[in-house]
């Protein structure tokens, strides 16, 4: 007997989990019936999934902390047991404020911030994130306040849907962007933009998009909450593999999914990226994983990290009460419990130093096959998750 | 009260404005664009806002009430915990309403069971439109199916629809399956 299960998710590379766990065969393997719906904005796919229409969905990792936390959207409790992918985004900037800040396209970030730094645009620069409580947001924050910008006099944050950051840009809506992959790309071959730096080089290990689910709806169908998991483990390592990149690139490129030409999306699979409209490349390692390095895990410790910068900009209280929430949201127990059986490698901890690894380091593991990292932070600073309380 | 509707379907949107005439509110701006979303709606300053969950305007509307809480900012119908069912109602007919902080929410209640309403009636229309467009669709498939027959094996009507019929129950489809085929063929075949 299958079990239908109905997953929200937004147009962008890094649904290509969900797209695979599907169109490949291994949902269908496990006796699971899958639904992908894709939606039109991330506050739509969060209402659906704390009101029940939808069994999981693909959730930007901070999402499921600000639900727990009552921050916005219907009461629920969502856990995240999954991690979807580390990082796969960009930082983006219209010509018009390269220009005004005399950056040329193609060089490093530097020149943009100091830019900032001095306010030479001589008012708030406007940057678009995909949605409030998100990876880029925070990630944006950390990476202008550690090179000394002030954010509130010289920038402004404004929510734009990923698929109209290109219109926001030619609309001068907004000067600058972060945001997922292929939508920093469709910017640059539209001309409208040069993509300045990749959130891999603001924190080389982020966890960016996550598996949400009812906790309820996984307390009623454990046996079944199991095999999703399993299925998306391997869908997971598919969609890492270099040989099935063509394939993937193919598959996300259907109307159905993204609707894009598959080159624009192989360029960030392979994080092999066009820069500027003029064909400046660039190939950053680790730009988009889906898989290696414990990728899928739900560390408590990146759960933490989001709070620590949640209650840094006046988002969320970090207290005794909070820490327990976001611990529970990410679920790493959950995933022990589900794929355990099936011999895969697991971490010895549940948690970790984040941003001590510059390179990838052998860590303790169940199989002791285990790499982690390279998960530097852009200042070189690290996040102990054992911090106490202030 | 001021309200703004959020919603792509300018048929959709009247039949709300209407309802909410009805209803004694006359102060209504419908929006159908998402551009500057933010800007207008600080300019036109409602006290409810009502949106089409389809729209991706959504993402930019919901920021306002996650910003500094040194602004006025509108307050998500769903932050009311007690109402389960209202919110699922709401969220399964595809639209939200977020109130601007001083508003009461027992004031927008109703409005929202207007909206909700309308959308669920919308919802409907159009699903009767589609079946209707596409039961036209078949008939007219199926009368050029038994024109070809009727030209191609020298029948009569009747007989035409016949062999339709005995076919798709031969073969275990719909009838209008079997008519589209015999439309293609000739079509290829002439």
């Amino acid at each position: 007997m299958t079990v239908p299960i109905r997953i929200g998710f937004i147009p962008l590379v890094d649904c290509a989990p969900l797209v695979v766990l599907h169109e490949m065969g291994f949902a269908r393997e496990a006796g699971l019936e899958i639904v992908l719906t894709r939606e039109a904005s991330w506050s739509n796919i969060r209402d659906k999934l704390a009101v029940g229409l939808y069994e999981a969905s693909h959730l930007l990792a901070p999402m499921p902390l600000a639900t727990n936390l009552g921050l916005a959207g219907p009461r629920a409790e969502i856990v995240a047991p999954y991690v979807l992918n580390l990082n796969g985004d960009v930082v983006g900037a219209a010509e018009p404020l390269l220009a005004a800040l005399d950056i040329a396209p193609g060089t490093g970030p530097e020149a943009l911030l100091d830019g900032l730094r001095t306010g030479r645009l001589g008012r708030p620069a406007v940057f678009g994130v995909p949605f409030f409580f998100s990876t880029h947001h925070y990630l944006l924050r950390y990476w202008m306040a550690a090179a000394g910008v002030d954010l509130d006099a010289r920038v402004r944050i404004e929510v734009i849907p990923p698929p109209l950051m290109t219109d926001a840009i030619r609309a001068g809506v907004i000067d600058a962007f972060m945001v997922g992959e292929p939508w920093g790309s469709f910017a640059v071959d539209a001309g409208a933009a040069a993509i300045v730096l990749t959130g891999a080089e603001i924190w080389k290990a982020a966890p960016e998009k996550v598996l949400g689910l009812r906790r309820e709806w996984m307390s009623d169908h454990e046996e079944e909450a199991a095999q999703l998991l399993r299925a998306l483990l391997r869908a997971s390592q598919w969609a890492d593999n270099p040989v099935n990149r063509v394939t993937l690139s193919e598959l996300l490129s259907r109307d159905a999914y993204l609707g894009l030409p598959a080159e624009l999306l192989e360029r960030a699979l392979a994080g092999t990226l066009t820069l500027t409209p003029r064909g400046h490349q660039a190939t950053i390692e680790r730009f988009l994983v889906f898989d290696t390095g414990a990728a899928t895990f739900p560390w408590r410790s990146q759960a933490l990290w989001f709070l620590d910068q949640m209650s840094r900009w006046g988002h969320a209280p970090d207290t005794a009460t909070t820490r327990e929430v976001v611990r529970r949201t990410f679920a790493p127990e959950i995933y022990r419990a589900a794929l355990s059986p099936v011999g895969a490698d697991l971490p010895a901890a549940n948690a970790k130093v984040e941003g001590a690894l510059e390179a990838p380091t052998p860590a303790a593991s169940r199989n002791g096959r285990m790499f982690l990292g390279p998960d530097r932070f852009c200042d070189g600073r690290v996040f102990d998750p054992e911090t106490p309380v202030a | 009260m001021r309200i703004v509707v959020i919603d792509l379907q300018p048929d959709r949107a009247r039949t709300i404005e209407a309802a909410l005439g009805e209803a004694g509110i006359d102060d209504v701006v419908v929006l159908a664009q998402t551009d500057r979303l933010v800007e207008r709606l600080a300019e036109i300053d409602p006290d409810a806002v009502l949106i089409d969950l389809e729209s991706p305007g959504r993402d930019m509307l919901e920021q306002m009430f996650d910003l500094s809480r040194r602004v006025r900012r509108p307050v998500a119908m769903f932050v009311d915990e007690s109402d389960a069912a209202s919110i699922t109602a709401a969220v399964e007919a595809g639209v939200g309403a977020y109130v601007v902080n001083g508003l009461r929410k027992e004031r927008i209640k109703p409005i929202l069971d207007l909206a909700v309403s309308r959308f669920n009636a919308f919802a409907r229309l159009q699903a009767e439109l589609e079946m209707t467009k596409a039961a036209l669709a078949e008939r007219k498939l199926i009368d050029r199916a038994k024109g070809i027959l009727m030209k191609m094996k020298g029948i009569d009507e009747e007989e035409a629809y016949t062999v339709l019929r005995r076919t798709a129950m031969s073969q275990n489809r719909r009838i209008a399956e079997i008519a589209q085929s015999i439309v293609i063929a000739a079509e290829i075949l002439n």
